[in-house]
């Protein structure tokens, strides 16, 4: 596919022209709805939105600081999701006392829909960074968590038998055998656990903040202008594509021991 | 006179019985009454039917596995936990996919903490042939320099006993000819005590010094002991056509066919 980027940006251009077409007030004629403004109203601008975001970037140049806030908030619950989740992940993988006994509560946590527990959090953490972190974390732990338990439960039986026979005491091969096998697994799993560290802020913010990308739609939406939180949606949007180009880039470097499909056989 | 030496591997009276842990009630004796003693510098093959029980034996020698009744015993010492004068190689992968080829080969060295891991393994590598791979990882290198890089990764600790279990089944026979002559070269410099696995009486015969056939399963047992006479140092491709070495396999095989027989018959009724 030659032309592939070409279609994809057509089809963009294709969505936003029919975007504009269906709510540009005077147009067409209206036929959902009592007057030609409406539309407008509920679906928001085109030009409007890109406006709101030229504005936001360069006229005012005020996004940077609510970026930054979420952005911090995305990384801090990611770390601290993931090491927790590690943590966790091989010591209930190693004592299968402890995980026989914890079994039934931690299906229980994972079903509960977590995200309920943002209002506890608030009260709990406050309003600042400290809540959506916390609710961050809640997404994130249980995605590592189940990972690192299934990679190190996972570690080829051959591969364990021959660092035993190596002479590897307990602690190499926590260290050079099931931490490996463990991150591998984790990393498989990068992109899905980024992108809910993410959701945790943005969802945190949402419910109550006073800066963040997610306030900011908060506010917009308090006043219904349309236009603003179509803005803050698309800023968003880039914004977990590049965190996903980041993660597909960290990744490749450190698993580069992991065959690829397609990738031949280098003698 | 000195003492005469112990032995540097003795099995006495080792049996080893598996039970079904979600059916207590079912067990399986995979080895049983085993009497084997295992020179220095001795290389002893252990052939028999798919299933006897050879890799059981191999684990219970490795201290990886306990045996259920009698004593493994290494250079006179009772084996307690991982036998850490032996070196194995496994039938399957074994290196750490994570690790360079190099990383792998290091990696008993400095599980030791041996000072100069990096040197040690580097010259392994070349002694391997792998000189020039010791930054691939083992995705990127064919199976045979997988199993050279095994190789590698445990005669690096310098082991006094080699336990070995059809390290070479996977390998096309022109690649296992060589790795065989190899391991002859690097034994017959080191002189190793060496328990060899392989279901290939060929390839035991041309390594061995002694050859054990084993019954097939349940409670195998050795049931047949040939000292191979063939003279060293041999060629494994070459030594094939000698009239001794026909004469020996004809012996052999007359005891182990009947055994792969009754193998097979019991896996036909067991599927």
């Amino acid at each position: 596919m030659r032309h592939l980027r070409v279609y994809q940006l057509a089809l963009l251009l294709a969505l936003i022209a029919f975007w504009h077409v269906m709510t540009a007030p005077g147009l067409l004629p209206p036929f959902m709805f009592d007057n030609d403004r409406q539309a407008a109203f509920f679906f928001g601008q085109p030009l409007q939105v890109a406006g709101r975001i030229w504005t936001w970037f360069v006229v005012d140049a005020d996004i940077y600081r609510h970026l930054a806030v979420t952005l911090v908030e995305t990384v801090l619950a990611f770390a601290a999701g993931s090491v927790l989740g590690l943590a966790c992940g091989l010591w209930l993988a190693l004592a299968p006392l402890a995980s026989a006994v914890l079994e039934p509560y931690i299906k229980a946590l994972n079903s509960m829909p977590r995200i309920i527990l943002a209002p506890i959090f608030a009260v709990w953490f406050g309003l600042g960074i400290g809540s959506k972190v916390a609710l961050g974390v809640t997404l994130v732990f249980f995605i590592v968590f189940f990972n690192v338990y299934q990679g190190v439960k996972e570690v080829s039986p051959v591969v364990l038998a021959n660092a035993r026979m190596l002479g590897a005491s307990r602690r190499q091969l926590l260290r050079h055998v099931y931490l490996p096998s463990a991150t591998s697994w984790v990393f498989s799993s990068l992109h899905t656990s980024v992108g809910l560290a993410f959701v945790g802020a943005v969802v945190g913010e949402y419910l109550g903040s006073s800066q963040g990308v997610g306030y900011l739609i908060l506010q917009a939406e308090g006043s219904f202008d349309i236009n603003t939180v179509m803005a803050g949606i698309v800023v968003l949007t880039a914004f977990a594509l590049l965190l996903d180009a980041a993660v597909g880039r960290i990744e490749k470097r450190l698993m580069k021991w992991q065959p690829r499909a397609g990738e031949s056989e280098k003698l | 006179m000195a003492l005469q030496q112990p032995p540097a591997l003795a099995f006495a009276g080792v049996s080893c019985t598996f039970v079904s842990r979600d059916n207590p009630g079912q067990r399986y004796t995979a080895v049983a009454q085993v009497d084997l003693a295992l020179q220095p510098g001795e290389f002893v093959s252990v052939v028999g039917p798919t299933g006897c029980g050879k890799s059981t034996l191999l684990n219970m020698a490795a201290g990886l596995l306990q045996p259920s009744s009698g004593e493994v015993h290494v250079f006179g010492r009772p084996l307690a936990g991982i036998n850490d004068r032996a070196g194995y190689m496994f039938q399957a992968e074994s290196l750490m996919p994570w690790r360079t080829a190099l990383g792998n080969v290091m990696a008993g060295l400095e599980f030791r903490g041996a000072p100069d891991a990096r040197a040690q393994a580097e010259a392994w590598l070349r002694r391997v042939g792998l000189g020039a791979f010791g930054d691939r990882y083992p995705h990127q290198l064919s199976g045979g320099m997988r199993k050279r890089a095994s190789l590698a990764q445990t005669l690096a600790l310098d082991p006094d006993i080699i336990l070995m279990d059809e390290p070479f089944s996977a390998l096309d026979v022109q690649t296992r000819q060589l790795m065989e002559n190899e391991v002859l070269d690097l034994w017959a410099t080191k002189k190793k005590a060496v328990l060899f696995i392989t279901h290939d009486l060929d390839e035991a015969i041309a390594m061995s010094d002694r050859v054990l056939v084993l019954s097939a399963g349940p409670a195998s047992h050795p049931i047949g002991e040939f000292a191979i006479d063939l003279e060293r140092p041999r060629d494994v491709a070459e030594v094939r056509s000698t009239p001794r070495f026909i004469e020996l396999h004809r012996a052999i095989w007359a005891v182990l066919r009947d055994e792969v027989l009754k193998g097979y018959a019991q896996q036909l009724k067991a599927s």
